[in-house]
């Protein structure tokens, strides 16, 4: 009886009787099951270094040092069609922007979802929202900013054309967007950390007559940073790898262009590009048709994505604390599908 | 209640005036995180009514039949930017069907495959896979679904579809549908196993979850009865697990269904109809889903009819969309029933 499993790590094939049990005992249905699974699980291996290999192969081929530092141009000849300086400028701007938005909001509503939900019915409803928001479509997401966008009163966020209309499509608009995109990781990883806290964390500091605000603010949250990161840098993950709001919000034009001349808003106010876009429009199926500029550039995405992939690594490595069970990198991907206990 | 020793005792007055503060504080932030939380909530509420409004001239010229079959959906949206209308119909008139058919075939072939290999894959994952294997495939797992999906177009079409346009598709095929599609290597079987990789992540992720957290005493029961691991898996941990498996299937499903970009570069971007009767053939015509739609014609949201359109696309999405979320975390609600919160 497998009652000594190892205190650390996976349960591991059940000891039976002190020795692994044989496979070939089973029957042969069985053993094709058991073979499939090895099947699978070394299937999915492959496929995934395939495409890392795939893309490092390729990047590295038709990377050059020049690509980051010029600005993208229309012409037809690939060798003076430039770089992806501005797309990867989009790219951080979008990103920080919907993160700025979207972390705030997100760790208020978890907070307030894990320790007040009162009254009860509102935080039923407004965990099913952020159930909603997480399932729909981003181009779905897209096309409801550009309504709002293009509202009158929300003129001074892009820009006006000269029959009145609001344009609508500005890195305000899309980083707006983003943080709609990101909140439910925020809220998810932010209410998973809470609710991995000792209780008695809390009770110590009502016993010191804390409120229930200041217990958040001081206790709470600075114990849980490492939940809140991991919930930003997952947003990030997602904000850098979406192509869909970007092209509906952004426009698909190869420079950042600024509306007005105050310097740091002018680009804010103005329609751009990412790396996502960037990639897109290069491929076959956009208009530039340079695959080994989509390479280049799908290349440095990719790199970006390997980094925010290490950092989460190493964040849910660090959250957790001494009393919690070891974690398991699965414990991330069901954050925004989590529903409250 | 302030009952640190070490600062001088106030007078009584002063100290219920304190506490009336700080409670005050208290009440003051719980008013505003729930208004923040609030916010959400119309942000919800306001999304539904406004891309349906703005969806429903698109509805009401075409009632129900918007969602049946009827002429060339890509003639129609071409005559919406032309905003000459097809003879004989108003500028609105849109039939829907070849994208839903798209829809479904890419997201329900799609979700099939992922739904057996994500559950073999799981099973590997908690069960049978050696720590240094695990050790490897955890990561490389939570990097399949990092990846962009533009990226997974950007393979798609430089390196799956010409592989599968030089390999798979013969001359002679391409000339038996000549006459009502091109075939090409962008098609249903490219996009759905592209979209298969695609969502395969999420899946193991959710079904590993489940499976690690039955109850090891009941695997341990069955193991005791002499039933070998296999069928211990197959009956005890799978069983307690299905709730989980199925929650799993829905949620890839509504990724699936949202899936634009990738769906877009890779199913041929044709509103063709594929048909099932064309034997073999059916699985290399061409698509296009109503995500991707949405994405083709966002260029064209100035023109009134096609943006209405569009919306009206994006209506349904959305609602189809929330109606899986919803059900997805109901059905993970069942496992509570043996005590399993995932």
């Amino acid at each position: 009886m497998a009652t000594a499993a190892p205190a650390v790590g996976p349960p591991g094939p059940v000891i039976a009787g002190g020795r692994r049990e044989r496979t070939s005992s089973w029957p042969l249905a069985d053993r094709v099951g058991y073979w499939l699974c090895w099947a699978t699980g070394i299937g999915i291996c492959l496929i995934t270094l395939g495409i890392v290999v795939f893309m490092f192969v390729k990047g590295i081929a038709y990377l050059k040092p020049s690509l980051f530092v010029e600005s993208p141009a229309a012409e037809a000849v690939q060798s003076r069609s430039g770089g992806f300086l501005d797309p990867i400028v989009g790219t951080l701007i979008v990103s920080i922007l919907g993160i700025a938005i979207a972390a705030p909001l997100g760790v208020a509503i978890a907070v307030w979802l894990s320790e007040y939900r009162r009254p009860s019915w509102l935080a039923r409803t407004v965990e099913s929202a952020i159930e909603v928001i997480a399932g729909t479509p981003s181009v779905v997401l897209a096309l409801f900013g550009l309504l709002i966008f293009s509202e009158g009163f929300l003129a001074f966020l892009s820009q006006r054309a000269s029959n009145g209309s609001v344009y609508g499509r500005s890195f305000f608009a899309a980083g707006g967007v983003m943080a709609v995109l990101a909140i439910p990781l925020i809220v998810g990883s932010t209410r998973e950390a809470l609710s991995q806290l000792p209780v008695r964390l809390r009770e110590a500091s009502y016993a010191l007559g804390r409120t229930r605000a200041t217990t958040i603010r001081r206790v709470l949250l600075p114990a849980i940073r490492p939940g809140i990161a991991t919930g930003t840098v997952l947003g990030m993950g997602r904000i850098i790898g979406d192509t869909a709001i970007i092209k509906i919000l952004l426009g698909v034009a190869l420079v950042n262009e600024g509306v007005g001349h105050v310097p740091l808003l002018s680009t804010l106010r103005g329609t751009g590009a990412t790396l996502t876009t960037f990639v897109f429009e290069n491929s076959p199926a956009g208009e530039g048709n340079a695959p080994q500029k989509a390479y280049a550039a799908a290349f440095v995405l990719m790199m970006m994505v390997l980094v925010l992939n290490a950092l989460v690594t190493w964040l849910t490595g660090r959250s957790g604390g001494e009393r919690s069970k070891p974690r398991r990198w699965w414990a991330l991907a069901r954050l925004p599908l989590r529903s409250g206990r | 209640m302030d009952l640190n020793p070490l600062r001088a005792a106030p007078g009584e007055a002063q100290r219920r005036g304190r506490r009336w503060a700080t409670a005050r504080l208290d009440r003051r932030a719980e008013q505003t995180l729930g208004a923040l939380a609030v916010v959400v909530l119309i942000l919800i509420a306001a999304m539904v009514a406004t891309v349906f409004i703005k969806a429903w001239p698109s509805f009401s010229h075409n009632g129900l039949s918007w969602f049946g079959s009827g002429g060339d959906v890509d003639e129609q949206l071409r005559a919406m930017q032309r905003a000459t209308p097809l003879p004989g119909h108003s500028i609105y008139y849109f039939r829907a069907w070849p994208l839903i058919w798209g829809t479904l075939l890419t997201t329900g072939a799609a979700v099939v495959i992922a739904l057996v290999s994500s559950t073999l894959a799981a099973i590997f994952l908690t069960e049978f896979a050696p720590l240094v294997v695990r050790r490897v495939l955890d990561p490389l797992i939570r990097l399949l679904a990092g990846i962009p999906s533009v990226i997974y177009g950007l393979i798609g079409i430089l390196a799956l579809a010409p592989w599968i346009n030089e390999h798979l598709i013969s001359r002679s095929r391409k000339e038996s549908v000549a006459y009502v599609v091109q075939l090409n290597g962008a098609n249903l079987t490219t996009a759905t196993l592209i979209l298969t990789v695609m969502i395969l992540p999420i899946m193991v992720a959710i079904s590993a979850n489940a499976l690690e957290a039955v109850p090891r005493s009941w695997q341990e029961g069955s193991i005791a009865l002499g039933v070998n691991r296999w069928r211990t898996i197959w009956r005890v941990s799978l069983r307690t697990a299905r709730p989980a498996i199925i929650a799993a299937a829905v949620l890839a499903t509504a990724r699936a269904l949202g899936e634009a970009v990738m769906l877009f570069m890779v199913a041929g971007s044709r509103g063709f109809a594929a048909n099932p009767l064309d034997g073999l053939t059916f699985l290399l015509e061409p698509v296009r889903p109503l995500a991707a739609t949405i994405f083709e014609e966002s260029d064209g949201l100035t023109n009134p009819a096609i943006s209405h359109t569009i919306y009206a696309i994006g209506a349904v999405l959305l609602v189809s969309a929330a109606m899986l979320s919803l059900a997805g975390w109901a059905s993970k609600q069942q496992l509570k029933r043996f005590g399993i919160g995932i």
